[in-house]
């Protein structure tokens, strides 16, 4: 399995009927392809839909039904739109559950950064500050490492994205969270031990008694 | 409300002018606005909006153009150029959080001198800016922003100048509408009045002051 196939598939765990769910680019979007059956959650993008549906068929695609990339989707029944204003009124307000977010790093305090890399990529920031400072629940899906390094880190070198610390991050070797702020190691990857999810992360991870393995059929 | 012709409206727009203009990745963008500022060269604008879109389309292609002397937006990711000339100093960009953004728009057009968020709190959004303590919690005082002109694409607007908007071409729009000292729209269809139901109207008609007619 893939690593993103890996992290999209046990964060669809975290997900339940009736939630409101705000998905990033990237690893975040696949999380909506591994709901399970007869799964109710509401999807929201937030450039103002709730009840975002899978890309149209080819030739059904309408210039003003769209997710937050610009790309087309669908609207499923109970869809609703809005405008930004009320979009990030659900968002800061304590109406959305959970949001999905890449990162860049994550540091041993919970800490996101995943807007820029100064002076080499600099995107803006969008809706990511208010999506992490804001939702009830926040989770980071990325892989462990890029390039060889760790990307959970001590202290993260680049900007942070929010003083708000991140509730979960899973990626292809771990899921970890951050109780009383300090990263503690839930789950290790399928067929990945303690210490080798030890050896490939640059932060100081508190590793319980009982570390489970991430449990994800196909 | 004045009905007007696209030629006419943006020949109203000063070099050096600021404009709000509605869209999403150019979704809900006045194309045939946009356009028309291009054909007329109207220079050295600021412009503020969600983002500068992608080369050739909505807000990209007044970047493409070079006619923007600064933007205040939240995402430029999508468009290399913008990023381009950020680098080379050509365009100011002021980066905000969406959320601050839109609520910084609807402050300038709401009669309110700014807004509280934490969102920004402890990142490079916060320098500068005042924090403020509610009830035990740290803010960012965020102002208010409003334009000389918001250009609006509306899905429906009637003889009068009431809107409706389409799905997710809504977005910055009927903010905008409130926020600029003159508003002027574009409408997917222009029809009579009645026929959007009262219910549906996201922008009152006495703060539209024109209406580009179809050609």
């Amino acid at each position: 399995m893939e690593p993103q196939e890996i992290i999209a598939r046990r964060i669809a765990r975290e997900l339940s009927s009736g939630m409101l769910v705000n998905l990033g680019i990237g690893i975040p979007t696949q999380v909506a392809n591994y709901l399970p059956e007869g799964l109710h959650v509401f999807f929201q993008s937030e450039n103002g839909l709730i009840g975002t549906g899978a890309p149209p068929e080819e030739g059904m695609a309408h210039p003003t039904l769209t997710d937050a990339g610009g790309r087309p989707v669908t609207a499923l029944p109970g869809a609703s739109t809005f405008d930004s204003a009320m979009s990030f009124g659900l968002i800061r307000g304590g109406h959305l559950d959970l949001t999905v977010l890449g990162g860049l790093q994550v540091d041993q305090a919970g800490h996101l950064a995943n807007w820029t890399i100064p002076k080499k990529m600099v995107p803006g920031m969008g809706g990511a500050m208010d999506l992490v400072s804001g939702a009830k629940r926040v989770i980071v899906a990325m892989q462990h490492t890029a390039k060889g390094k760790s990307k959970i880190v001590k202290k993260c070198t680049l900007p942070i994205t929010s003083t708000r610390r991140v509730d979960l991050v899973v990626t292809e070797l771990a899921v970890i969270a951050f109780p009383e702020g300090r990263a503690t190691l839930l789950e290790t990857g399928p067929g990945v031990s303690v210490p080798q999810v030890v050896a490939a992360t640059e932060a100081e991870l508190v590793i319980p008694d009982h570390v489970a393995e991430i449990h994800v059929s196909s | 409300m004045k009905t007007i012709s696209l030629e006419r409206s943006v020949a109203m727009i000063p070099d050096g002018a600021s404009l709000m203009i509605g869209g999403f990745m150019a979704v809900g963008t006045p194309e045939r606005v946009v356009d028309e500022i291009v054909r007329q060269n109207k220079r050295d604008l600021t412009v503020i909006a969600n983002d500068t879109a992608m080369p050739g389309k909505g807000i990209g292609k007044l970047v493409g153009a070079k006619l923007l002397r600064k933007a205040v937006v939240s995402h430029i990711g999508l468009n290399p150029e913008t990023q381009r000339q950020m680098m080379a100093g050509e365009l100011q960009v002021e980066l905000v959080p969406q959320g601050t953004l839109i609520e910084r728009i609807r402050a300038g057009g709401y009669g309110l001198g700014g807004i509280l968020t934490q969102t920004g709190i402890g990142t490079p959004v916060e320098d500068g800016k005042q924090v403020i303590q509610v009830n035990g919690k740290s803010y960012l005082l965020e102002v208010a922003i409003r334009a000389d002109f918001a250009l609006v694409q509306a899905f429906l607007a009637d003889y009068l100048g009431n809107l409706s908007y389409a799905l997710t071409a809504r977005n910055f729009n009927p903010v905008m509408a409130m926020a600029a000292d003159t508003v002027i729209v574009c409408a997917d269809n222009v029809v009579p009045v009645g026929v959007i139901s009262p219910d549906h109207i996201a922008t009152p008609a006495p703060v539209v002051d024109y209406l580009i007619a179809n050609v």
